[in-house]
């Protein structure tokens, strides 16, 4: 599904421990001023710091700068684009291909079914993933290690060598060309989530599993009640992770589905990347480019501790 | 297990609401992965084309696939692109080194280098493409202002895997960056100024205590990058949709994407992703007992 299928070991999470940037960004020598002239090394360390941080913004501008470009390009006229020198600000601003990509295009509709996929899989999904990973953690049931450990090789078979009979397996039912493929497989479950989930869990106490049977709780009522409240923060950080790869996913929707109102995002970029770089309409492409990456990026500035905490963790024991 | 002795209507409750709660994954492992993964075994010794029922056939594919040129030539490309891994996790680890010193903006820049993580494949495929376009793409005209005239990277054989590699690690560099920036931070102060009052260099530092702490990082995105390498597809697809100029940037995947989609030989593709499967399954293998030596070596 997502191009890394990737088999993490995170410990539980600690919001207190030393997670990258949580740290005061005040530097650590203090502020010098009249009475204090500033030591030798903190010289030289705020000198290597100006140091740093000249190389760290080259990078940056590394980084940013093919999409920025995509952006100006996204602006231009189509004469504009062949420019020299290249315009950086584009001369004129054409909004208007802001305009013609909705027109240009099943945009909307590539939009509409990467949300119904997305959302789907990753709502019925982390549902079915955050009940097995309570039950795995901190349930007695015959097999349990075999049921898991079973799950968890299943994450070093790689997609492609399932897609030929999954594909078969669905063309039978006559479900290609429709979204059906892309949902259904997903829905029962993530493994990396589960594996996450119950990593996590494994901090919760029994002892308060045990009060509320006690107390004659049924188990789905102690996982709603008791359970699911715990857990929420790292629910959410691996449900937005799976709602990027699902929504970024490009191999599955291409074998499934054909037909341009039933594309996804991905498929809808792609094929205009095809289409109209024949007519060399580059700022087309662009801002339909830039528009499918908008999503992510909005999810990203909003939810980035969250994200870069998880990965964080994810690998740190790797 | 003594409890089990005393309780057991009460355990049987609870073996069968875990049952119920695992269900839903183990049925979906058994339907998506396990059946698919033997089917895909099974259909590598028969000519199928997905359309009529498989005919056996034995081992020809596998010998047929030995003697494809576009096989082995697909197999060689996508070790050729590996290429980009160490160099990315030696630039990584430079950054994080650069971004765990304690200084203003190391928030800013962790965000700005994970931006290409987080962007999909598929758009930044298509940026690319465009900026490694010969005649007025991005970096043609950056090297034009330092006199160099750059090649038309994603028409020219020599230069199209290297370009590829030069976007996988724009691409995956804020990722591994992070890890080690997380792994960085765990590090104990105090095994740096022991060293240091034992006379120990910067570069000492470095070799002795800072590489062998971030090993664990380094294992994990080792195998994980050599595992979503050996599947590398969408950006062959969307920049080179032809497989590259003389094959060039074909990688397996696409090209098993191709057999069994394209040219309907499901029986050979089906080989192919057996032996990827294969492949796999060795990395991974070969890289948890070489890890096992590694942390017994450290300890």
């Amino acid at each position: 599904m997502s191009s890394q299928r990737v088999l993490p070991s995170p410990p539980p999470l600690k919001p207190e421990s030393g997670l990258p940037g949580r740290r005061s960004t005040r530097p650590a020598s203090a502020p010098a001023d009249a009475a204090n002239p500033p030591s030798v090394a903190e010289k030289r360390h705020r000198l290597g710091n100006i140091l740093v941080t000249v190389i760290l913004s080259l990078g940056a501008v590394i980084m940013i700068a093919p999409l920025l470009w995509t952006f100006s390009t996204s602006l231009k006229t189509r004469e504009g684009v062949f420019s020299l020198p290249p315009q950086w600000i584009p001369d004129p601003f054409v909004w208007d291909n802001y305009v013609r990509i909705w027109t240009a295009g099943p945009l909307l509709s590539g939009i509409q079914n990467s949300l119904i996929i997305a959302c789907t899989v990753t709502v019925v999904g982390t549902l079915f993933s955050a009940l097995a990973a309570f039950a795995f953690a901190k349930m007695r049931m015959p097999y349990k290690n075999v049921l898991f450990l079973s799950q968890l090789a299943a994450l070093m078979v790689p997609f492609p060598t399932l897609m030929i009979p999954q594909f078969t397996m669905f063309a039978s039912i006559g479900w290609v060309d429709t979204l059906l493929p892309l949902i259904v497989p997903f829905i029962f479950g993530n493994i990396i989530m589960i594996f996450f989930l119950r990593q996590y869990l494994s901090s919760v106490p029994d002892s308060i599993i045990e009060a509320a049977r006690i107390d004659g709780a049924s188990f789905l009522q102690i996982f709603f009640r008791l359970i699911f409240p715990v857990i929420k923060p790292a629910i959410a950080a691996q449900f937005i992770l799976w709602f990027m790869a699902v929504w970024n996913d490009y191999l599955a929707p291409i074998i499934y589905l054909n037909s341009p109102e039933v594309q996804t995002l991905q498929l809808v970029i792609a094929n205009f990347n095809a289409q109209y770089a024949i007519q060399t309409d580059y700022p087309l492409i662009m801002a339909a480019s830039f528009v499918a990456l908008l999503p992510v990026l909005i999810v990203f500035i909003v939810f980035q501790r969250q994200i870069i905490e998880s990965i964080a963790l994810t690998g740190s024991k790797g | 297990m003594s409890t089990s002795t005393r309780r057991p209507r009460l355990h049987r409750q609870e073996h069968l609401t875990a049952l119920a709660f695992v269900a839903l994954p183990v049925i979906g492992f058994l339907l998506f992965t396990l059946y698919p993964m033997l089917f895909s075994i099974y259909a590598s010794f028969t000519d199928w084309n997905g359309l009529t029922a498989p005919v056996f056939s034995g081992l020809d594919n596998y010998i047929a696939m030995f003697q494809d040129p576009y096989f082995l030539e697909a197999m060689y490309n996508t070790f050729y692109l590996m290429i980009g891994i160490p160099i990315g996790l030696v630039i990584s680890l430079a950054l994080a080194l650069a971004m765990n010193r304690k200084m203003r903006g190391s928030t800013f820049f962790r965000t700005v280098y994970y931006v290409p993580v987080i962007s999909s494949i598929a758009a930044v495929a298509i940026l690319w493409q465009w900026a490694f376009n010969g005649d007025f793409g991005l970096i043609n005209q950056t090297l034009a202002l330092v006199g160099i005239d750059g090649p038309n990277w994603l028409q020219d054989a020599n230069m199209v895997k290297p370009a590829l590699i030069i976007m996988a690690i724009w691409k995956g560099l804020g990722f591994s960056m992070l890890l080690y920036l997380a792994a960085l931070q765990s590090v104990p102060r105090h095994l740096y100024e022991a060293a240091a009052l034992d006379g120990a260099g910067a570069w000492q530092q470095f070799r002795h205590i800072t590489v062998p702490m971030v090993r664990p990082v380094t294992f994990f995105l080792v195998v994980t990058s050599v595992i979503a390498g050996s599947q590398v597809f969408v950006e062959i697809d969307i920049m080179t949709p032809t497989g590259g100029p003389e094959f060039s940037s074909a990688t397996i995947v696409w090209y098993i994407w191709q057999k069994a989609f394209d040219n309907l030989q499901m029986g050979y593709a089906s080989a192919m992703s057996v032996v990827l499967g294969l492949m796999v399954f060795l990395i991974t293998f070969i890289q948890f007992r070489l890890n096992r030596r590694n942390q017994f070596s450290i300890d």
